[in-house]
């Protein structure tokens, strides 16, 4: 398994959620986890996924979620999950 | 599971407040590089350190993407020049060949940096330790991305003033040299003491001789994470603000020694320290003199200051320590007044001068021998 943190970060629109899980179903990216929240109108969802049984390859996801997120005007970083397991647990 | 508090406290430090990587170094030793024919030195030195450092950069890009975290330099430190040309150089002009070749060598892989056009005189000087220290401003004006340092120091030796004297001149030759261009030279100049081994930083790094073939160090920086972390603690004690330098310090550290041991391991290059340094950008937000301010100081310089610095250091190494497997380089706070917008709001505050000040007889009460 190779855990992937994917976070949305921008102005609420209709049908965030639904582009970015579009994409990752179409990529047999399978979502582990998510939460979001609203605060003062923004947006701000954090998934985990699976990105091991995809058929393309980390990078390839994390360039293509990027433009997506130009697309609907919203921030979408793709990031292993290391640097959270290293920075909040012991 | 991760949640998403964390992720968007880590994701904050890396987008508002400066916390970046601030370089991966890779050391080289070029001591079985050594002959004693020019021509074939400089060959087998642009060999190894091509065949070595091919893929640092890519390695340092793939990373940085991976996790999310900016990952500043990509850099090499070699063994100093000093002891590998000894055997083949004669002149200052020879070595200067070799920060050539050196140089070729950096462009050709990609690093920001290459250091090692060193000496290491804390006690006394070769005659090679000699001929290189006097090609320092040539070489320097002749190159783009080679580092110069030199020990002059030890605390077991003491200084060594006959180097200190030389390197006077030397340092108003290497900004002479490149004055055109604001004296560069002297921003890739280092003259230091108790100079360590293993040390990521430019331009002082270098790979020691204590030093296996190859070793990755890591350099990672964050003093706005520190500052941003002690705002949430204005008006705390001094119990709590230790506690949160720690807290934070451990944090910044985590993330180094991710980014080496990954970096050691696509390289297949033994992982040596994390260097536990606070080191400042001209950026705004990313000032070691700011946490100092956050601390309590008025501004650098003001009574106070040495406490302060001596609080952070100690906690940051404190955090820091546990984060990672080995801690080492010089792990310290480094201030430069040129590098620092904290530091220079404090010179143009007249909080900071080179100067000593002193004060008039009348006015003083004391008469201070060494005022």
């Amino acid at each position: 398994m190779q855990k992937t943190i994917i976070t949305v970060v921008g102005k609420d629109a209709v049908g965030i959620i639904a582009k970015v899980c579009t994409y990752l179903a179409n990529n047999q990216v399978n979502i582990l986890d998510i939460s979001q929240t609203i605060v003062g109108g923004y947006f701000n969802m954090m998934m985990i996924a699976d990105t091991s049984t995809s058929n393309k390859t980390t990078e390839e996801v994390r360039h293509e979620l990027h433009q997506i997120g130009q697309e609907i005007g919203v921030d979408i970083h793709v990031q292993h999950e290391g640097i959270f397991e290293m920075m909040h647990r012991i | 599971m991760i949640t998403s508090l964390e992720v968007n406290e880590t994701n904050a430090m890396i987008e508002h407040e400066n916390l970046d990587v601030r370089t991966i170094t890779l050391g080289i030793s070029l001591l079985d590089c050594i002959s004693s024919d020019l021509e074939e030195l400089c060959r087998n030195i642009r060999v190894k350190i091509l065949a070595r450092a091919k893929d640092l950069v890519k390695v340092g890009q793939r990373i940085s993407s991976a996790y999310g975290i900016p990952i500043v330099n990509k850099r090499i430190s070699v063994t100093p020049i000093a002891l590998v040309g000894g055997a083949a150089c004669k002149s200052p002009e020879d070595f200067v060949r070799i920060a050539k070749t050196l140089d070729r060598c950096a462009k050709d892989v990609g690093v920001n940096f290459l250091g090692g056009y060193s000496a290491l005189v804390s006690k006394h000087m070769t005659n090679a330790d000699e001929l290189l220290i006097r090609s320092i401003p040539e070489a320097l004006a002749v190159t783009d991305r080679v580092c110069s340092s030199v020990n002059v120091g030890s605390t077991r030796t003491g200084i060594n003033m006959d180097a200190v004297r030389l390197l006077g001149h030397i340092v108003k030759e290497t900004a002479e040299r490149t004055k055109e261009r604001d004296s560069l030279g002297c921003a890739k100049l280092v003259v230091f003491c108790n100079a360590p081994d293993d040390n990521p930083f430019m331009a002082g790094a270098f790979h020691g001789v204590t030093e296996g073939d190859a070793v990755i160090n890591v350099g990672v920086s964050g003093p706005g994470v520190v500052k941003h972390a002690l705002e949430s603690c204005r008006g705390a004690d001094f119990e709590m603000l230790c506690e949160t330098i720690k807290k934070t310090a451990f944090k910044i550290t985590r993330v180094g020694q991710l980014v080496a041991k990954e970096a050691s391991r696509l390289l297949g290059v033994p992982f040596g320290i994390v260097d536990l340094s606070l080191a400042p950008t001209p950026a705004v937000g990313d000032s070691v003199a700011d946490i100092l301010k956050e601390i309590g100081l008025e501004h650098p310089g003001a009574p106070g200051t040495t406490a302060a610095l001596a609080l952070l250091n100690d906690q940051v190494k404190k955090g820091g320590v546990m984060a990672s497997s080995y801690v080492g380089g010089l792990s310290g706070a480094f201030i430069p007044v040129s590098e620092d917008q904290g530091m220079i709001e404090a010179v143009e505050a007249g909080a900071l001068a080179t100067r000593r000040r002193r004060r008039s007889p009348a006015s003083s009460p004391t008469r201070w021998p060494w005022a």
